[in-house]
């Protein structure tokens, strides 16, 4: 098991008491804010101490009340990624970088520096003082700095949450290529469900007020709406993957293949062959007895009803499979009715190219 | 410039009052990391242990200290018969009234320094494999730099300025105790005294105003290469 926590932690009025496992590579924390993915992370960094329970990274026990273990923080071998870059203002960029080596017990070599300098496309700042960068800037050499100091695991604590639009769009392909490229085992917090798909899109530990609420394979999660909280369950739907086949730079697409059928999104800057993970939601999915002609939208998807979920007053979740893969519509009741839906049909299942533009996309590398 | 009298006056004193400083800064280190860092409810009277020699008069101090440490004194006796040191009426003496004097100068910025860093930069100093003894050493005391710097030139300043302190515990005698302030008073007690007198003075503005400016200049460099990022 990469990742095992059972703990409990009182912490003025907030009670943390959390169980969860995960072997993924990567882990995504999901939560509200003030839910105690933070400390959660602390507690596993070895920086804050539960009152009770028990912590094992990468199958080596660092927390043990009932055997009085506490491995403290600088043994842990852990690289942690704070919402702030908080790096070392008395030295420069180099010094910041290779402040972890100098403790490391397997120090990373000249071309493992070269190499995360060149993933966080830092090199040209190396000989500045940390105090000129800009925040997205600072960010990177954070992430370069927890990498270089030769961690066992890689904690990301939000580490686009204290930065505007622009300078997420700057910083997340990086942590994208991280998580793609690294072989580390990544533990991401979030509490933006679109960064949390980019990022781990196989494992997902949701946690609220304290308590762990779900702890299982994303696409489980992203199924339930409950799961997500008021503000996300929009977004509730399925993960689909799919191949890229082919770009059309005159239309600014790229086509993908998805059990045999093709789908069209905006341009996904990957290259043709690379296998990406395409969150649908379910309100964006239309349902047509017959394959719709003259219609705008270019995604008509043949699909198989496999059950029809009530879902309060007025909505109908239409579960259904393309291929082997599952797909979700959340239509009206009386759609649902007009159509006489049943089990065991064959339906076309219609998504806008542009409902997928805002959506998350992950290489999924060799897994 | 100066003539061998003076020049001795100048020498000593800086020596008295470089020694006064390098000998306090670790012990001064210790007790600024204390204060700042302490839950202890205890602290209060180590704070006002430390303040004590600004707010008492200089001459009790120094009446206090040639009682303890005088020759025939307990501890006094001890440190003689120990280590061979000798404080009453010797310029070990001037330094260490010196030294006491400057104290609460020297804690103080520390402390400050100390209490403005922001632990969760040292937190992540631990995540990257850095035990509290080197956290301490490569992130807080570098970040309380200028806090450091500081409190040595105040207490630099004070300490060559000492008198009251001074006089009483170790006297005024010339090339062991004759510090820059006792040499001025005597030159000024003597008829005819005045030039010598008036040159000292000068001198001592000067060397005032020099680890004034310089300390300034110092503490901007360093602000500037760590302003919090």
């Amino acid at each position: 098991m990469t990742l095992s926590v059972d703990i409990t932690h009182r912490q003025g009025d907030f009670t943390l008491e959390c169980a969860f496992e995960s072997d993924a590579r990567v882990t995504g924390l999901f939560g509200p804010s003030g839910a105690g993915k933070s400390s959660l992370l602390r507690i596993i960094a070895g920086l804050v101490r539960p009152d009770l329970g028990r912590v094992e990274l990468a199958g080596r026990c660092v927390f043990d009340s009932r055997a009085g273990v506490h491995v403290p923080a600088h043994r842990r071998r852990i690289g942690y990624v704070f919402q702030r870059a908080r790096l070392f203002a008395h030295l420069n960029v180099r010094h910041n970088l290779g402040y972890g080596a100098w403790f490391a017990r397997e120090k990373p070599g000249r071309a493992r520096f070269r190499q995360v300098v060149d993933m966080l496309d830092i090199g040209p700042l190396l000989n500045r003082r940390v105090t000129g960068l800009s925040g997205g800037e600072q960010q990177r050499v954070a992430i370069g700095r927890a990498l270089l100091s030769n961690p066992a695991m890689l904690l990301l604590d939000e580490p686009l949450a204290s930065l505007d639009v622009a300078r997420r769009q700057e910083v997340l392909p990086y942590i994208e290529r991280l998580s793609a490229e690294s072989e580390l085992p990544i533990v991401f917090v979030s509490h933006q469900l679109d960064e949390l798909l980019r990022l781990a899109n196989r494992r997902v530990v949701a946690v609220r007020d304290g308590r762990v609420t779900f702890s299982g394979p994303t696409a489980e999660f992203l199924a339930q709406p409950s799961l997500l909280g008021a503000e996300q369950a929009g977004d509730a739907g399925v993960l689909l993957r799919a191949e890229i086949i082919a770009h059309w730079p005159g239309d600014g697409l790229t086509e993908l293949v998805c059990g045999r059928q093709s789908l069209f999104v905006p341009h996904v800057a990957h290259p043709a062959g690379s296998a990406i993970t395409l969150h649908v939601r379910a309100r964006d999915v239309m349902l047509a007895r017959q394959r719709p002609q003259d219609i705008s939208a270019l995604n008509v998807l043949e699909a198989r009803i496999e059950q029809l979920v009530a879902d309060g007053d007025y909505a109908v979740n239409v579960h259904m499979r393309v291929g082997e893969q599952p797909l979700e519509a959340r239509i009206t009741r009386r759609s649902a009715e007009a159509l006489v839906l049943a089990p065991g049909q064959t339906i076309h299942a219609v998504v806008k190219s542009l409902a997928l533009a805002e959506q998350a996309w992950e290489r999924l590398g060799g897994l | 410039m100066f003539d061998a009298a003076t020049l001795e006056v100048l020498t000593l004193s800086l020596w008295v009052a470089t020694t006064a400083v390098v000998v306090s800064l670790p012990l001064a280190l210790a007790v600024a990391w204390f204060l700042a860092r302490s839950q202890w409810r205890g602290k209060m009277v180590v704070d006002a242990l430390v303040h004590l020699p600004l707010v008492m008069p200089p001459v009790v101090t120094g009446y206090l200290l040639l009682v303890g440490l005088g020759r025939n004194s307990l501890v006094g006796g001890w440190f003689a018969d120990t280590f061979g040191l000798v404080f009453a009426f010797k310029w070990t003496g001037a330094a260490l009234a010196g030294a006491i004097m400057g104290f609460p100068l020297l804690v103080r910025p520390i402390r400050l320094s100390l209490e403005a860093i922001d632990n969760r930069v040292e937190a992540a100093a631990a995540t990257l494999g850095a035990s509290p003894i080197w956290v301490a050493l490569t992130v807080t005391l570098p970040l309380a730099l200028p806090g450091v710097i500081a409190g040595l030139v105040l207490a630099f300043a004070r300490a060559l300025g000492e008198f009251g302190a001074t006089i009483t515990f170790a006297s005024n005698i010339p090339g062991e105790t004759r510090t820059l302030p006792i040499a001025i008073y005597t030159f000024i007690q003597v008829p005819g005294g005045e030039s010598r007198a008036a040159q000292l003075i000068i001198v001592s503005i000067a060397v005032s105003l020099t680890a004034l400016v310089a300390s300034e200049l110092i503490a901007r460099r360093v602000k500037r290469l760590q302003a919090a990022p």
